[in-house]
């Protein structure tokens, strides 16, 4: 597949067997932490594996990671936090209810919701309820302060946790999927059922509409300067222009244009390169400013259905990659 | 491409069966595993590993038609599912008995995730033969579930007389002739004929003959539609082998045949505009088309303002090129359908 003006990093990935759906991936340190389909939490720290039973009998559904802990939301309703050692520890139950979507802080802050519920955790373990207008789909935490972002039915609504207020209402007709925080706190960004994106600048409430995609934006990544907003669901990776005055009336970025969908994102966290991964399974790394690429991963010859890339992460450092695809395969690109 | 996860959505009103017919489709001995979606979690006890509780929660897409609805519950309950993929080898939708099955079977045609890996294979309607009549008076839920159904599980007989039973099918007949219709007591019914129906699969829709002129032989009566008309046009109709005929007043079928081609230049704008303006008002549509110059029959079905259409396998030899189409809806104006499919001819 690779033309040859490629340059390949795949010897340099350790292939994984995570023999289940890998729902998503975070790094707890030097380990990668994969929640998966079979309810286990699959963890590598170089050459050993180990696997902790977070939702015996279930499904991860979701998860999010604050750099020390993976915490996956079940099919059996509860929220477990899994440490790197294989620690585990149960931090609610909402009694079977499936947990639509969950968000961590790296200050320990979480936050799920299983339907409207919406239930916020600080750090001190208190905790705030909220109940959305309809299913909150879609979290997010403010880059500073406790305040979230709760994506529903015909539009977001901003919640600060510890207080009383009503939270703030960002309408837009449809249904709202997922949402992200820019880094500086001036936008809101979600993606909806329509595979588009919408946007509000916080700052005059003004609207941006992202349209275009063939798919679904399942998977947003910020860059590390906070400028540029990966996002997937495109046969390229579309990155939105997010510094100065936001993306209105601005061209995205195409690039990794290949003839599969991007299915994930991931910036690197110090330099303008974006991993992508694709429902084909293939990965490669794209620097935003030549548009070059490395081939980290060749696209499978799996169904496609079974190849795409289901999570996607770098850890803290930015000297590997993780990944995970739908059909349970994974790995991990050290860079040289 | 894997194959797609069939999912069966089940029906009825409120007492009809669907529990017993859901417990019975559970507990036989078929080697297939099943994943349920309820409406109500922990409600009456289905005997089943994978339950999953549903909000029903109805959303309208953004897409400028407004009976695009879809239900946004199912579309994430049928993501989390697939994470799971190799436990089960099927699904079944329980609706409440309240629920239009519309955004069911639309969420199939809408979501490109959920058409990406499931496929619909009916809507299978419970109802119960002493309290249908009633509720097709009173709930225009009940009437839609007729209208709308694949398969008709007609219930809980034992409870009617003969004479009521062959009351409840007119009433069901007048409203739906194509859905194949099943006698039982406590929804004993033989499972092949409620799972695998491929309603929806163009491949799999062969032939558009009002379904009680075909099944199960007491009321074997084939008339003559050379003429285009429906079963429930208003002239000289023979009453089929005693079944009473009834017209329903607000929900019909509107049958129509033209006997050889129809131009495809006219044909689909007409039936796009069609489903257009009328759509809130069409549930179902089906055609099986000869298109002039085109040795392949072409095929539709619809839901709503939905249509999927494709050619499909030619005409075989011998075979008589027909165009024939069928709308079950509400308020339907069949002279204006019937001129509109007749100016279509070729």
């Amino acid at each position: 597949m690779a033309a040859p003006t490629i340059s390949s990093l795949t010897d340099h990935v350790a292939d994984i067997d995570a023999g289940a759906h890998v729902t998503a991936l975070g790094w707890l340190g030097g380990t990668a932490a994969f929640a998966l389909g079979d309810g286990e939490t699959l963890l590598v720290t170089g050459e050993e594996q180990k696997r902790v039973a977070a939702h015996p009998d279930g499904t991860a559904l979701v998860a999010a990671s604050d750099g020390k802990r993976l915490v996956t939301g079940g099919d059996d309703g509860r929220i477990v936090a899994v440490t790197a050692d294989g620690g585990i520890e149960e931090v609610a139950d909402e009694k079977g209810r499936w947990i639509d979507a969950i968000v961590a802080g790296s200050d320990g802050t979480l936050a799920w919701s299983a339907g409207k519920r919406v239930t916020a955790r600080d750090a001190k373990g208190r905790l705030r309820q909220f109940e959305a207008p309809s299913t909150a789909q879609g979290l997010a935490l403010a880059p500073k302060g406790y305040r979230l972002a709760i994506a529903h039915y015909n539009g977001v609504s901003l919640w600060f946790p510890n207080t009383d207020a009503e939270p703030e209402r960002l309408e837009w007709k449809g249904s709202h999927l997922g949402v992200t925080w820019s880094p500086d706190g001036r936008f809101v960004v979600t993606a909806m059922q329509e595979n588009a994106l919408h946007g509000w600048r916080l700052a005059d409430r003004r609207d941006m509409r992202m349209t275009g995609y063939p798919a679904k934006t399942r998977s947003f990544s910020w860059s590390h300067d906070g400028n540029w907003l990966a996002t997937s669901g495109a046969d390229a990776v579309i990155v939105w222009p997010f510094d100065k005055e936001g993306p209105m009336g601005r061209a995205p970025r195409e690039c990794g244009v290949r003839h599969a969908k991007v299915s994930r994102v991931a910036f690197h966290p110090g330099a303008l390169v974006v991993a992508a991964g694709y429902d084909d399974g293939c990965i490669l790394l794209i620097r935003l400013t030549d548009a070059s690429e490395l081939l980290v991963r060749r696209a499978s010859l799996e169904a496609r259905n079974e190849a795409s890339v289901t999570a996607l992460a770098w850890d803290a450092k930015g000297k590997r990659l993780a990944f995970g695809t739908e059909g349970g395969a994974a790995g991990i690109l050290t860079l040289p | 491409m894997a194959d797609k996860i069939p999912v069966t959505v089940l029906t009825g009103y409120l007492g009809a069966g669907k529990t017993t017919l859901l417990n019975r489709i559970l507990t036989e001995p078929h080697g297939q595993r099943f994943a349920v979606i309820v409406n109500e979690f922990g409600e009456v006890g289905i005997d089943n590993d994978l339950v999953v509780g549903a909000d029903e929660e109805v959303f309208e897409m953004n897409n400028g038609c407004i009976c695009c609805t879809v239900r946004g519950d199912l579309i994430r309950i049928l993501d989390g599912l697939m994470k799971r993929k190799g436990k089960f080898d099927a699904i079944i939708v329980e609706t409440t008995g309240l629920a239009d099955p519309a955004p069911v079977a639309q969420t199939f045609f809408m979501d490109q995730d959920v058409a990406e890996k499931t496929k619909l294979d009916a809507v299978v309607t419970v109802a119960d033969a002493k309290w249908l009549t009633d509720r097709l008076k009173d709930a225009p839920e009940a009437k839609n579930q007729i209208a709308f159904a694949d398969v008709i599980i007609l219930n809980k007989i034992d409870l009617v007389s003969p004479e009521e039973l062959a009351e409840v099918e007119a009433r069901i007949r007048a409203i739906n002739p194509y859905a194949a219709l099943h006698k039982t007591e406590r929804a004993a019914v033989d499972i092949s004929q409620v799972l695998g129906r491929n309603a929806f699969d163009l491949e799999r829709i062969l032939e558009l003959e009002p379904a009680f002129l075909e099944d199960d032989g007491h009321h074997h009566h084939h008339h003559d539609h050379d003429h285009a008309c429906g079963p429930d046009c208003d002239h000289d109709h023979h009453h089929h082998g005693g079944l009473k005929h009834y017209h329903d007043e607000d929900m019909q079928s509107v049958a129509l045949t033209i006997d050889g081609d129809v131009d495809p230049d006219k044909f689909l704008p007409w039936v796009n505009d069609l489903v257009q303006r009328e759509g809130p008002n069409i549930l179902r549509s089906k055609g099986i088309l000869a298109f002039r110059n085109e040795p392949r029959r072409f095929v539709f079905q619809g839901v709503h303002m939905i249509l999927d259409g494709d050619l499909q396998r030619e005409w075989k030899p011998g075979e008589e090129r027909r165009s024939k189409i069928v709308f079950i809806g509400r308020n339907l104006d069949r002279e204006a359908i019937r001129q509109g499919f007749l100016a279509c001819a070729a």
